[in-house]
């Protein structure tokens, strides 16, 4: 279902607030996995802020929607994310990395309430989504259970050995989603160790596969919507996304896997998120 | 210890394995949550039991270890209780990520049964020997390591596993063990090792297939050469008995220890971190494989060649109190058996009151 354009534009607000604090944060700690938490960013504010059946109030509640973020580096936008959602204190966002902190670089189940899984350790997401969804048909407790894997953690054999289960215990109440950024810490995926054909890749693995541009709320809540209905093949989504999307300085440069502020690049970032915003709710605006 | 599904007399044909099946088909009966998992080895590890009796309560994730221990911790987080099945050799190293982070770190209530441990699938070859397993998984935080001496043990730890919340890591063999205990009723306890005999000469520490030897030479010991021998089935390696240990370093001032694993970071390093913590000094043997791979055989020759079947720990139990086995042919060429005393008297000469 399409959104409206109110939903839209209120759906860009909260991705645009995600993006600002996770720079805040950023800053605060003096460096962070940027590329890649914006690049997640529409994609997890379309989910914890419109589909998820997650009730942050009732975090623990059995029969809640389930996501993995098996991409366990990008910490500073979850940890913006849950203080959003009321599950960390938004003063605490300031000790994210300091000693004795209860925020790291990879947010961490055990000291965060809400989420799911301690990840980090890549390619660990996939399996324990579908262990939930196995689960799930065991108890008899339907859910949603989503997975947000990195393009290069692709390159970890764990992933298949998950989705070639997903596909043979037809897990179609999982979704798999990749964010598809095309950069990895040391370059371009294509030049570290080549993912394509990608998406044909998944579809050998027995999963229906919805391509789908990361960074358009509507197009995003479409394939979002389809993945869900699914009933005969587990989906799997790949986002096609932009590294740092949103600052001019970051945007598709691999070197912003991690990287160090400071003030004069945090202004800087600051207007050119502001500058994005406006761009985007332009659109939302024109096509909503 | 009720429902058991098997009689002593069919324990001794039955491999500890089958007897780890049965035990979880008892288990399931009792609690829907549960569950069974393994990575193409339901017929070898006998976890095919519980696949009979509950396919629905029964994942095979094919030959894919990391998928395997991924796949129970997320079961688990969901209020499962997955007891995951492969051999021990892949269950401690194939999949260690997933069993660090997503199951010890996250302190889950996943169960590990790794199977044919030790060289007891020694015909298999060196490279499916699980002589490191222990090492391995001691080290993991919030990680219960048991390693059973017989059928009847393995029946009562995986149902303390089953009791216990967060990770177990149980370790047995491929099966055909012989049998140390008469039944099930004897008081295990997690955490708690087991006397099997009274001794206060030396004391033999040993877990898993090395208990038998170890009885056997108790016995060989008091028959031959009058010597005490004092066995202790110290079948959980973490959380290790002190109590039991340290009362055997005061009461018996020698300690001999002995697994079917390597000398490093076992049974044997477990027990000498206990003394050396304690201050208490007494003599000390560690059996088992020294810092190398071992042959291909049958398990109970393997035991002998790598110095941990009865005969050895014999003759380290002599060499320890400075006693020797001798044969002398007498004047009628017939071999007897004697005991040669070493020159000095061990324990007269040395007052253990000071040092214990």
């Amino acid at each position: 279902m399409a959104l409206s354009k109110a939903e839209w534009i209120e759906l860009e607000h909260k991705a645009s607030e995600l993006r600002q604090l996770t720079l805040d944060t950023c800053n605060w700690a003096g460096s962070a996995h940027m590329g890649g938490s914006l690049s997640s960013a529409d994609f997890l504010t379309l989910l914890y802020h419109k589909y998820l059946n997650f009730d942050p109030k009732n975090y623990t509640d059995p029969k809640r929607d389930r996501c993995i973020v098996s991409k366990g580096h990008i910490g500073v936008i979850l940890a913006a994310l849950f203080a959003q959602l009321g599950l960390v204190d938004k003063e605490d966002l300031k000790t994210f990395n300091l000693t004795g902190s209860k925020l790291g670089m990879h947010l961490d189940s055990n000291k965060v309430k809400g989420l799911e899984a301690s990840t980090g350790s890549l390619g660990h997401g996939s399996s324990l989504a579908l262990g939930d969804a196995l689960a799930a048909r065991v108890l008899n407790n339907p859910h949603k259970t989503w997975v947000l894997l990195g393009d290069g953690e692709c390159d970890e054999g764990s992933v298949w050995e998950a989705a070639m289960a997903t596909a043979h215990y037809k897990a179609t109440d999982l979704i798999t989603v990749v964010d598809r950024n095309r950069a990895m810490i040391d370059g371009p995926t294509e030049d570290v160790l080549a993912l394509e054909p990608f998406a044909d890749k998944w579809r050998a693995f027995g999963f229906e596969v919805i391509e789908v541009d990361g960074h358009h709320m509507q197009k995003l809540s479409d394939a979002m919507e389809k993945a869900m209905a699914a009933k005969e093949k587990p989906v799997c989504i790949i986002l096609d996304t932009i590294k740092g999307e949103g600052i001019s300085f970051m945007a598709g440069d691999y070197k912003w896997h991690y990287g160090a502020m400071d003030s004069e690049k945090y202004a800087k970032a600051t207007q050119d998120l502001k500058d994005y915003e406006a761009k985007r709710i332009a659109r939302a605006e024109q096509e909503g | 210890m009720g429902g058991m599904n098997y009689t002593a007399v069919e324990s001794t044909k039955m491999a500890t394995a089958e007897i780890f099946g049965k035990t979880l088909v008892e288990l399931g009966e009792k609690d829907p949550r549960v569950v069974a998992l393994t990575a193409d080895l339901a017929k070898s590890t006998k976890i095919g039991d519980f696949m009979k009796r509950f396919p629905e309560r029964f994942f095979n994730v094919g030959i894919a270890e990391q998928n395997l221990f991924g796949v129970a911790a997320g079961m688990a987080k969901a209020g499962l209780i997955p007891f995951a099945s492969t051999f021990s050799v892949f269950a401690s190293m194939r999949a260690t990520d997933q069993l660090h982070t997503d199951i010890c770190y996250q302190n889950v209530n996943v169960k590990i049964i790794g199977t044919h441990g030790g060289t007891s699938f020694g015909q298999a070859g060196s490279t499916h020997h699980a002589i490191e397993d222990i090492a391995m998984v001691r080290s993991l935080v919030n990680l219960k390591v048991i390693v059973p001496a017989d059928g009847y043990e393995t029946a009562n730890a995986i149902r303390a596993a089953y009791e216990t919340d967060g990770p177990v890591y149980i370790r047995i063999n491929r099966g055909f063990d012989q049998t140390v205990y008469t039944g099930e009723d004897y008081g295990f306890q997690l955490g708690k090792g087991v006397l099997m005999t009274e001794g206060d000469d030396v004391t033999i520490i040993a877990n898993g297939s090395c208990v038998f030897q170890a009885i056997q030479a108790a016995r060989a010991l008091e028959h031959d050469y009058g010597v005490h021998a004092r066995v202790i089935n110290l079948h959980t390696i973490k959380p290790i008995d002190r109590d039991i240990i340290l009362q055997a370093v005061e009461e018996t001032r020698r300690i001999i220890t002995v697994e079917d694993h390597t000398v490093l970071g076992g049974l044997g390093t477990a027990v000498g971190e206990v003394i050396l913590d304690s201050g208490h000094a007494c003599a000390f043997k560690k059996l088992g494989l020294n810092d190398h791979f071992s042959a291909i055989g049958f398990h109970e020759d393997l035991m002998s060649i790598n110095g941990i079947d009865t005969e050895h720990i014999i003759e380290a139990s002599l060499d320890m109190i400075k006693r020797a086995h001798v044969v002398e042919i007498d004047a009628d060429g017939r071999a007897t058996r004697a005991l040669k005393f070493d020159d000095r008297n061990f324990e007269a000469e040395i007052d253990w009151t000071d040092e214990v």
